[in-house]
């Protein structure tokens, strides 16, 4: 954020990380249990924002690629007992792998077409998790998905009296943390700006040389292999995985997710994650009726913040300045 | 070797689900056509019409009227909501991009959902079907529901009516421009709002026709929303969007599909019809009848 | 340099352009001029590939270029503007030449380095030699019609082409602003030895700086030659000039 020079030098992300890393010694259970999940979240709606954000292309299928990682990762260390570590890549690749194979499909045609395409796909996606009984466990899904070893961590001086929790959240800690990084690095880098060109005016971009389909389809590869990294994590996290997590439902939350953090910024969607979950935890804990809560949340988003709550406290402060220098 | 009258059952039953998706699917099409919004909360007004025809037929009692007085003031009461969801919120979004469009109408499936439980509950609700229509026809030995060939005349019929309008009416022929050319219209020197409201407003007539008309024979539960929205989307997306024919053409492939789906892949037919609908767009990227449209 | 040969298109069975054969020699200045709806616009895009020709060919440096992609004739050599001024209106003027700069040197797949520290002296160069530096941090949208021009102009010159199409470069601008742009576009095409192909409505504009002038009407070339050839010429004086006096 351009806020002011002294915000901009004060490395906010090392410090929400070096924050987020104390979650465990908190003491409780349902704090990290939290934490966890807003990490693993937070990356979904990152990656999402890849496409959204900065290629410009509204994927209503997104979770299909979060699901196929979760799948892929759990199936292999449920039932073939393979190691975490090869699981997670595995699950990356295959995200990628699909996302490739669908996106080829789906940068062909633009807007509204583009995304109900991905949707079509998604849903296929979810229909095979739901059906395939023998492979994917159909409607019950997979449970008992193991977690990776991590005694090694008992082992460690600070580490030694903290639950298996905590310890698999400290390792989604570090991973969602080095995908977060990886991603922040393309963003900025000149594929990064080929695909902001692209957003701003695909016309334009084809005729300075940009093969604008291949970057829109290279931006969904991207994409689809950080969701399935996420979701392998979410899947042992979750210890299981279910057809719910390839649905349209789990695209459109975290569809809202970004914008309700500000699509318009790298941090936006992580924000909206933390958001969104803490939300739902504190409104479910008085109303069953969280929808309705949302909606309404939705319709003061579209109306008042359309840039989200990162672009709402972004013009806040610079009007603050403004007001400030007259 | 396949039963002839058991071919003959499917292609019917497929035939009616394809008209009441057909009823529900031209009013998101209409709205599309014109509006270019793609209105998620089409099946939460579709659910509405269904809610508002089951309390329409509790207040005026078990009498062999009482549908058929559910079943248009249901689609109006559907109307007059959209109308008003038009005129206070949707309006004001038109210059926005198409996302906040849509998150919109996301919105509203949220809070009509919550609505519709809060106030008629989570229990499933049944209307009976109308006296006249009770009865069923004996062909090839299998019975067919009065109600279900009912359903089957009028689609076509509210197809035909609907046609009429559009290229009869001056109303109708903007409608078409609309489709084709946003620009000509303020050129035409067409009322652009009134139109808006007015199309609106009959495209959610429509789904709350098509949600009252489809309670004699499914029962009224919270999610039906969710669903028929789903189907709704792949009927329009597979027609062509803003297509009025390609819809009713979408809507019976859709309604063939998923009933001989179930001999082919046993369980596997609504993966069937994404696959439809995947194969449809990556051939035909603007659907059976759609044309590319002009921004 | 660039050559249709009886290039055709037509939309829904109007002749947009019905058999245009054009040759624009290199390190020249080439015009296209005509009325409204003659098919200006067609014809540049189907010199640059985004529209596909019914029939005939365009080639390019003796290349046959018909019905290859946008960025693939970009990437040979060829720049354009739009007449809907066509430029990245969220970014700042900065990042709108800097991106261009980076597909045309192949980084865009580079998706490692850091786009902040690559191209700033070429992107500030040419930031210069339009005028445009003290503007460099400007968003575009917020530009005036006429920079706007400009930018896209420089977004063209980017990608260092040999030859540059402008479809209408002073549409909308004053008399003043018409006047200094042309200034400024006769220095590029002298300073990196460009050959120009442009449209134009302005007939003074046209008549000043154009050594080649091709008169299309209705789809079709009824005239080509010097600007004194073809105001001479009887035929465009009846259906172009005629209907000025």
């Amino acid at each position: 954020m351009k806020a002011d020079p002294l915000a901009r030098r004060i490395p906010w992300a090392v410090l929400v990380f070096l924050a987020a890393a104390c979650v465990p010694w908190l003491g409780s259970r349902f704090y990290t249990f939290l934490a966890t999940d807003i990490a693993i979240l937070a990356l979904l709606a990152a990656s999402l924002n890849l496409l959204l954000g900065y290629t410009g292309l509204v994927s209503f299928g997104h979770a299909a690629y979060f699901g196929i990682g979760a799948y892929t990762c759990a199936i292999l260390m449920k039932s073939y007992g393979v190691s975490f570590a090869l699981g997670l890549a595995t699950a990356t690749v295959a995200a990628g792998a699909c996302a490739l194979l669908f996106g080829a499909f789906c940068v062909r045609s633009s807007q509204i077409y583009f995304s109900m395409l991905t949707l079509a796909f998604a849903q296929i996606v979810w229909a095979i998790c739901f059906k395939w009984n023998s492979v994917t466990g159909g409607e019950q899904g997979l449970s008992n998905v193991p977690y990776p070893n991590l005694g090694w961590m008992s082992s460690l001086p600070v580490l030694g009296g903290l639950r298996a929790g905590d310890h698999y959240y400290l390792l989604v800690l570090i991973l969602v943390g080095l995908a977060f990084a990886v991603l922040k690095r393309i963003v900025e880098s000149p594929f990064g700006s080929t695909l902001t060109a692209i957003r701003e005016n695909p016309e334009r971009a084809e005729f300075v040389g940009i093969n604008v389909r291949r970057y829109q389809l290279a931006a969904f590869v991207v994409a689809g292999a950080f969701a399935g990294w996420a979701g392998a994590l979410f899947g042992i996290f979750n210890r299981g995985v279910f057809p719910d997590f390839a649905h349209w439902s789990k695209s459109a939350e975290v569809l809202i997710m970004a914008i309700m953090g500000g699509i318009g910024h790298f941090w936006g969607p992580a924000v909206g994650a933390a958001i969104l979950i803490l939300l739902n935890q504190q409104i479910n804990a008085y109303t069953q009726y969280w929808p309705l809560i949302l909606g309404l949340i939705l319709i003061i988003l579209v109306f008042v913040f359309p840039s989200g709550v990162f672009g709402a406290v972004h013009s806040g402060l610079q009007r603050l300045r403004r007001h400030r220098h007259a | 070797m396949l039963d002839p009258a058991f071919l003959l059952a499917q292609c019917i039953s497929g035939l009616t689900a394809a008209m009441f998706l057909f009823i529900v699917a031209s009013g998101l099409s209409l709205i599309f056509g014109v509006l270019r919004v793609l209105n998620f909360a089409h099946g939460s007004f579709y659910m509405i019409g269904a809610y508002m025809a089951w309390q329409i037929t509790h207040w005026a009692g078990a009498n062999s009227v009482s549908f058929w007085i559910a079943v248009p003031g249901a689609a109006l009461a559907v109307a007059l909501l959209g109308g008003i969801v038009e005129r206070l919120c949707l309006r004001h979004l038109y210059g926005r991009a198409e996302l906040y469009q849509l998150l919109f109408t996301y919105a509203l499936v949220l809070i009509l959902g919550d609505v519709a439980r809060i106030v008629w509950g989570t229990q499933q609700l049944t209307v009976p079907r109308p006296a006249g229509l009770a009865g069923g026809l004996e062909v090839l030995g299998i019975v067919v529901p009065h109600y279900n060939l009912f359903i089957i005349a009028l689609g076509p019929a509210i197809a035909l009516a609907c046609w009429l309008l559009l290229s009869r009416t001056g109303t109708g022929r903007m409608v078409r421009a609309a489709a084709y050319d946003r620009e000509m219209l303020a050129a035409l020197g067409a009322d652009v709002g009134k139109l808006y409201t007015l199309m609106f407003m009959a495209g959610s007539f429509l789904a709350g026709l098509g949600g009252a008309l489809v309670t004699p024979v499914r029962s009224i539960v919270p999610g039906m929303d969710v669903d028929i929205i789903v189907e709704a989307f792949i009927v329009v997306v597979i027609g062509g969007l803003g297509s009025f024919w390609g819809t009713f053409l979408g809507a019976i492939i859709f309604g063939q599909v998923l009933a001989f789906g179930i001999l082919i892949l046993p369980g596997f037919s609504i993966f069937a019809v994404f696959v439809l609908m995947a194969f449809v767009l990556v051939v035909r990227p603007a659907g059976l009848l759609g044309r590319a449209v002009k921004r | 340099m660039l050559s249709a040969r009886d290039i055709r298109k037509s939309f829904n069975g109007f002749a947009a352009v019905a058999g245009v054969s054009l040759d624009v020699p290199a390190h020249g200045i080439t015009a296209v001029i005509g009325p409204n709806g003659a098919g200006k616009s067609t014809l540049f895009n189907l010199l640059t590939g985004h529209l596909r020709p019914d029939s005939g060919s365009v080639a390019f440096e003796g290349r046959d270029i018909t019905g290859t992609a946008p960025y693939a004739i970009c990437r040979m050599g060829i720049g354009r503007s739009f007449q809907h001024t066509n430029i990245f209106r969220k970014l700042t003027v900065f990042e709108n030449v800097r991106a261009a700069l980076i597909a045309h040197a192949g980084q865009s797949h580079n998706f490692w380095g850091r786009s902040a520290q690559l191209y700033g002296a070429e992107t500030a160069q040419i930031l210069n030699s339009l005028g445009l530096s003290d503007q460099a941090d400007t968003v575009a949208d917020s530009l005036s019609h006429g920079n706007q021009k400009q930018l896209e102009l420089g977004i063209a010159l980017a990608s260092n082409p040999k030859l540059l199409l402008l479809d209408e470069p002073t549409a909308g601008m004053s008399a003043t602003e018409t006047r200094e742009a042309i200034r400024l576009l006769e220095r590029i095409v002298i300073e990196r030895k460009l050959t120009l192909l442009f449209t134009e409505h302005d007939m003074d504009v046209v008549f000043s700086i154009a050594q080649k002038i091709a008169v299309l009407h209705q789809g079709r070339l009824i005239a080509e030659g010097s600007a004194m050839e073809v105001r001479a010429n009887r035929e465009v004086r009846r259906v172009y000039l005629g209907e000025r006096q």
